[in-house]
């Protein structure tokens, strides 16, 4: 691992906590005895193959998708039908989505905004205030006037990180944030993304990029079939992977 | 976008402009009216249709027509006899609107108008404008209704001519709107009895022509309420017009709900905001742009079918216009009184449509 900050160093506390979570669509057991405990701080990177089932799990942390069996707890939230913990967590959840989901309708300004102001009752001033710093700190201060569909893919996967950056998450979830991007505009969020690791965000990141596992994750999973194969820190994950599933994986992506 | 263009443009690189191929009206005719022989032959039809009627209705219109005169003189002439309308201005407009009352619907109507007028510009969309139209909304009850500050009391029934019209239809329109928008929310709930009670309400609706809802509202509905409670006639026919209108609207705003996709759901949900935030902040203001267009055919339509309550003895515009004609002295102008009538519908029609280009236009935000 690279020279980090005190601040970046996971401590203690678990922010996620699941436990033996299943999920089934219908009849399709999608998700089978998922454990997962995050620390504050920490940078966990899940990879597997397609149809494993990485999205399902990561989005059931914000109920995006519901489980039917085991417990997830987020930040001492415990989720269960009840709406009002529901909306608790995702305040405290951060999404970045493969194909960013931006509001169309509302400039980037209003879009990084509208969470603060009306999940957190920022005053609007106050709230912009804040945005611009996100916007600066994603390097694109001067779109923000603009609308979402006058971005590039690149700018538009970073306005997507400050606007949950916004809402000041506990922890931030990434499904697959640059693979919906060209090449070239992969590394300008990778970038951003490092940036927000070296300062100590708690991040979950499904992303097939390699190299930043490498640099930046404190342990990489592999999942297969709905269960997490195999987890290790980043270096003897890619050096020495035990499962068979794991090293024909990391063959065919390597 | 100029001037995104105008960035692009790198110095020591050579812009030509576009080439000019075709110049001048003739080129532009070959080019555009007789490129193909099916093309030219239409074109030629055209022209002699348009060389035939258009002559002959311009001297009938304009030259050989009049303008204000009598009935008597009218007789004698070739041309239209357009002094039909301003001779029976009073009772077309306002109906049986009582004499000497005539300036208070004259002064409903141009607060309407007026504040329609005013609402157009978006940057007054504010709380301010809503509390401008509800005091509106009183001010142009009381000038139809009186019965305070010394002016008569003039029953519903009375109410006649343009202002029935307008109000019918624009407040049909203004209640219906939220209301659709309600219904098709409702539609797509997730708890069956309103999924359930939406879909029957829209269906049934959708299923009986307006003409049988009136009769409803006008014949049968009476029947049912208790002994000594009446409903005023023409309340009942605004909501007939109301719950009928609704209903389609509710359809075509279903139509854009299914449109927006599921990512934009999940983005609204991912940042804790709740259901009533996530469609009023997110999910209608986009659905709702998409389904302007077939919105605005509805909303004309329903501006037109308010005709349709002179089945259930009102007396909107197109009634009183048939009474006037109903007149032996002016019973043979019937086509200057209709033309006269069209135009006005026209007017109305094509102000709400190229308003709602206009909308489209302003809330277009790229891609
Ligand atoms: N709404 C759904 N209904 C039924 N099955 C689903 C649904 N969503 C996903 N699945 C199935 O669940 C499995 C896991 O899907 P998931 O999207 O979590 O995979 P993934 O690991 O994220 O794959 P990818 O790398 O392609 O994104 C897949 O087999 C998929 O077909
Ligand atoms: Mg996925």
């Amino acid at each position: 691992m690279n020279e980090k900050n005190i601040a970046a160093k996971p401590d203690g506390r678990y922010i996620i906590e699941i436990r033996d979570m299943h999920k089934w669509y219908g009849d399709f057991h999608v998700l089978s005895g998922i454990n997962l405990q995050v620390k504050e701080r920490e940078k966990i990177v899940i990879c597997g193959p397609s149809g494993s089932g990485k999205s399902t799990m990561i989005r059931c942390i914000n109920r995006l998708e519901e489980h039917q069996k085991g417990q997830i707890i987020v930040n001492g939230t415990e989720l269960s039908t009840d709406i009002k913990n529901i909306e608790k967590v995702r305040a405290e959840v951060g999404m970045v989505f493969q194909h960013f989901n931006l509001f169309p309708h509302l400039t980037i300004m209003e879009n990084l905004t509208l969470g603060p102001i009306w999940v957190r009752k920022i005053p609007k001033k106050q709230a912009e205030e804040t945005a611009m710093m996100y916007l600066e700190k994603v390097h694109i201060a001067e779109q923000a006037r603009k609308f979402p569909g006058q971005l590039s893919g690149g700018q538009q996967q970073r306005v997507a990180i400050a606007r949950s950056l916004c809402m000041q998450p506990k922890v931030i979830l990434f499904d697959e944030p640059t693979s919906a991007l060209d090449p070239e505009m992969i590394k300008e969020v990778l970038d951003v993304m490092i940036d927000l690791a070296d300062e100590g965000m708690t991040m979950l990141v499904v992303t097939h990029e390699m190299s930043f596992a490498k640099s930046v994750a404190d342990r990489v999973m592999f999942m297969d079939a709905g269960q997490i194969v195999e987890e290790n820190n980043p270096h003897d994950f890619f050096d020495n992977p035990q499962h068979e599933r794991t090293q024909l994986f990391l063959s065919q992506i390597l | 976008m100029s001037e995104d263009t105008a960035q692009q443009k790198k110095p020591g690189r050579e812009y030509l402009d576009a080439p000019i191929t075709k110049i001048g009206a003739v080129a532009w005719l070959r080019a555009n009216l007789f490129n193909t022989w099916y093309n030219s032959l239409l074109s030629v039809l055209l022209v002699y249709g348009l060389a035939v009627t258009v002559p002959p209705f311009f001297k009938w219109a304009f030259v050989d027509s009049l303008w204000n005169s009598s009935a008597a003189a009218c007789r004698d002439i070739d041309g239209a006899c357009w002094s039909i309308i301003p001779q029976n201005v009073k009772f077309i407009f306002l109906g049986f609107f009582p004499t000497g009352q005539e300036w208070r619907p004259i002064l409903a109507m141009a607060i309407l108008i007026g504040l329609v007028i005013y609402s157009r510009e978006r940057h007054r969309w504010r709380k301010s404008l809503l509390w401008m139209w509800l005091i509106a909304l009183v001010v142009m009850g009381t000038l139809m209704h009186g019965g305070v500050f010394g002016m008569p009391v003039v029953e519903t029934s009375k109410w006649s001519g343009l202002p029935l019209t307008l109000m019918l239809s624009f407040f049909g329109i203004i209640a219906a709107y939220p209301l659709g928008v309600l219904l098709a929310l409702g539609r797509r709930s997730r708890m069956p009895t309103i999924k359930t009670m939406c879909v029957v309400y829209i269906e049934m609706i959708r299923g009986v022509p307006l003409i049988s809802l009136l009769f409803m509202s006008s014949v049968m509905f009476p029947l049912f309420l208790p002994e000594g409670v009446t409903i005023d006639k023409v309340l009942r026919a605004q909501v007939a017009i109301i719950m009928f209108t609704a209903a389609y609207i509710a359809e075509v705003v279903r139509g854009g709900l299914q449109a927006m996709p599921r990512g934009q759901y999940e983005a609204a949900d991912s940042l804790g905001l709740n259901y009533g935030q996530t469609m009023r902040l997110v999910i209608l203001p986009q659905a709702l742009k998409i389904v302007i267009p077939p919105t605005v055919g509805i909303l004309l339509a329903a501006f037109k079918d308010t005709s349709l309550v002179v089945i259930i003895a009102l007396y909107d515009i197109l009634k009183t216009t048939k009474v006037t004609l109903s007149n032996p002295q002016w019973t043979n102008y019937s086509t200057e009184a209709y033309i006269f009538l069209a135009l006005l519908y026209f007017i109305f029609c094509y102000a709400m449509s190229s308003y709602s280009r206009r909308l489209e236009r302003e809330l277009h935000t790229g891609r």
